[in-house]
């Protein structure tokens, strides 16, 4: 980071957007999965396949696009596993993400060992890039903007898309009620499966979207843990902004925040020891969730599996 | 002759339930065998072998890095000895109903705990071996405490929370290696008093020690615990039916935060007995050391039986320890997390399976009926 002259304000602005992009591109993968009524504690593990994927497809490919769409791919296809666990086997949730956590771990490990033939992390490749210079020229704002990426642009785009979906159109009114009351819904006639499936699968889009941000948006490789408990802090972000998309981008945009101070704290010389700065946002969010909860409501069959034809 | 029906009775029940265990166990052994399948098409394409090859070099390299020689057996039962601890932590925390997730973090905890009680100077063997437990014990359990409370108290959710304060229990721990304990110069404390120190039994050069008693004590302790107690009647009736044990006079409350606490305690034991037997310090962390999620999968194995714990732990000790080894013939050694991935993927699984093996066998039940 290169901001000799920028003010600090900016500096701290921007970088709680930039950090603040993968939790909220994550949580609303979230937002969609728990809105339908399945529980994807996976989302970490959805990041981490996503951060290593989007390396790898540029790396093939020298186009960070395609890194994109492989990121989108790839959470996609573990989203499904835990959408087949979850709602035809009928797993427990919590249980089925975990091994999903566990799983994606050790799989992008074998496969950087398989690709790359080291351990713990891959090399540089192209990342997605930005106009940084072309923003600069850009009167009064051009400094602000010239700090950020596409994915913030992309993030906060979605987050209004999704507010949009899921509250004005037909598809997000079955999502929340298979999400609410599935039995209802199935007796209208909307395919209660059908509907969950999409939306595990769209989590695992955006979660691996939220991977890509952290490997190819703000870095340009992979790095062993580097998701390190954010697909955790998306949920409890989720949880916080009530299962919401505005919500949850609020939380994220707190949690962000933290966490940009945790990275500048040294430069704005606050005197704590650095361990501190770096558990601030994990304590950040259990202070929410416990400030916040009761006053927040979790769709009513979240987590549940639906029998069809059931009496 | 009414008694000797009774005897009947008893004797059928005994084999009902000994039946019924061995069918129970037949699921996460299936599992087990399945994930070792698997794993061999992964040493495939690390390796451009085929099948057979692949499978005698990697189960060959396992077996002889983990039970092969005397002293690959004795490095097993170091790696087991922690995975009994969490994985008792975990199939207690099952039990009731929780998924205590922190156990990772409780863990950290009781190693740090350890690793400053163990500098203590001027206190005899056993007295300074008891305080480590002890402390250990109090320390993991008051970790897991924080997740536990605020469930009960505030129905907050204890898998996020309890994953915050594993970040947080790391946090901690390096601050205080880095900060007021460290050793000049180094990235780990000091190390601990003599007295501190649990006995290597079979020789210097092993390091296995009494740990590995002490966790199958616990082992035992745990299982009388939750069969032979009241208490443990209590946190059973809380997982299986909360609502019923609650309108049966039981506190769905106390047992959360109970089960929480005793489940960090075992956690937080574990890490202790791991620095007073094997690392005599506490080290910097740059990541989870992993006791605690890979303690998930041995309590799912072991279907939360704590007996059945202690073989599970020595099955995943065994998987890990030789797994370092396999770098060596060029298997990456990530191969044991993906076996435990696999695992708990088809045991997450087996309710489902259940359901569908339930619809075939009414299906040609039904079919039996057209027939006729």
């Amino acid at each position: 980071m290169s901001s000799g002259s920028i003010p600090g304000a900016i500096v701290l602005l921007t970088a709680t957007l930039r950090l603040a992009t993968p939790l909220m591109l994550t949580s609303l993968g979230g937002v969609f999965s728990e809105k339908s009524g399945v529980v994807n504690i996976g989302l970490e593990g959805i990041m981490t396949t996503g951060a290593f994927f989007a390396v790898y497809g540029s790396y093939i490919s020298g186009n960070p696009w395609i890194g994109v769409l492989f990121a989108m791919l790839s959470g996609a296809i573990v989203a499904g596993i835990h959408a087949v666990l979850s709602i035809h086997l009928k797993a427990d949730q919590v249980i089925s993400g975990t091994a999903i956590n566990v799983f994606a771990a050790a799989l992008t490990n074998f496969l950087i060992f398989k690709f790359y033939g080291v351990f713990s992390q891959t090399p540089g490749v192209t990342p997605v890039p930005y106009p940084r210079d072309a923003m600069l020229k850009i009167p009064v704002i051009g400094t602000f903007l010239s700090e950020l990426n596409w994915f913030v642009f992309l993030a906060f785009g979605l987050v209004i898309l999704s507010t949009y979906i899921l509250n004005k159109t037909v598809f997000g009114l079955r999502i929340r009620a298979v999400g609410e009351h599935p039995r209802a819904a199935d007796t209208l006639g909307v395919d209660v499966y059908k509907i969950r499936y999409i939306c595990v699968i769209l989590s695992g889009v955006l979660g691996g979207l939220g991977g890509a941000t952290l490997s190819i948006g703000m870095m340009n490789m992979y790095l062993n843990n580097m998701v390190s408990g954010r697909g955790f802090i998306a949920l409890a972000a989720m949880i916080f902004g009530n299962w919401k998309p505005l919500g949850s981008m609020g939380a994220c945009l707190i949690f962000a925040f933290a966490d940009a101070l945790s990275l500048y704290a040294k430069k704005f010389g606050l005197p704590l020891p650095q361990e501190f700065y770096a558990s601030l946002p994990y304590l950040l969010t259990m202070i929410a969730l416990a400030g916040f909860v009761g006053k927040t409501t979790a769709p009513r069959e979240d987590g549940i599996p639906y029998t069809k034809g059931e009496r | 002759m009414k008694q000797s029906e009774d005897r009947k009775k008893s004797s059928s029940k005994f084999k009902d339930s000994l039946l019924n265990t061995l069918k129970g166990m037949l699921f996460p052994i299936s599992a087990v065998i399945f994930a070792l399948f698997v794993s061999v098409f992964f040493v495939m394409w690390a390796k451009n072998l085929g099948f057979g090859e692949s499978a005698s070099l990697l189960f060959r390299s396992l077996w002889k890095g983990s039970f092969g020689t005397k002293f690959n057996f004795m490095e097993t039962l170091v790696f087991t000895t922690p995975l009994i601890f969490t994985g008792l932590a975990h199939s207690l925390a099952f039990k009731t109903g929780l998924f205590n997730i922190g156990v990772e973090g409780q863990f950290i905890i009781g190693m740090i705990t350890a690793a400053i009680v163990g500098q203590i100077p001027g206190i005899p063997h056993i007295l300074h071996i008891l305080l480590i437990i002890a402390t250990g014990m109090l320390a993991g359990g008051a970790w897991a405490w924080v997740p536990g409370i605020l469930k009960a108290k505030l129905g907050t959710n204890e898998v996020v929370n309890s994953i915050m304060m594993n970040f947080i229990g790391m946090y901690l721990s390096n601050y205080l290696v880095m900060g007021p304990f460290r050793k000049p110069g180094t990235a780990s404390t000091q190390l601990i008093q003599d007295s501190a120190k649990l006995t290597r039994f079979v020789s210097p050069n092993d390091r296995v020690n009494t740990a590995l008693f002490i966790a199958i004590g616990f082992a035992i302790l745990v299982y009388i615990l939750l069969w032979k107690t009241t208490t443990g009647y209590e946190l059973r009736a809380v997982g299986t039916n909360p609502d019923a044990s609650e309108y049966g006079g039981i506190s769905i409350n106390k047992n959360i935060i109970l089960a929480m606490v005793l489940s960090g305690a075992l956690a937080g034991l574990g890490g202790a007995t791991h620095t007073s037997g094997i690392q005599y310090q506490a080290n910097q962390l740059f990541g989870f050391p992993n006791f605690g999620f890979d303690g998930i999968t041995v309590a799912l194995v072991a279907k939360s039986n704590p007996i059945g714990v202690i073989f599970s732990a020595l099955l995943f000790g065994a998987l890990n320890y030789s797994s370092a080894g396999l770098q060596v013939v060029g298997i990456p050694s990530q191969i044991a997390s993906l076996i435990q991935g696999i695992v708990i993927l088809f045991i997450a699984a087996e309710y489902g399976f259940k359901i569908i093996g339930a619809k075939i066998s009414a299906k040609r039940k039904k079919e039996a009926v057209v027939n006729e």
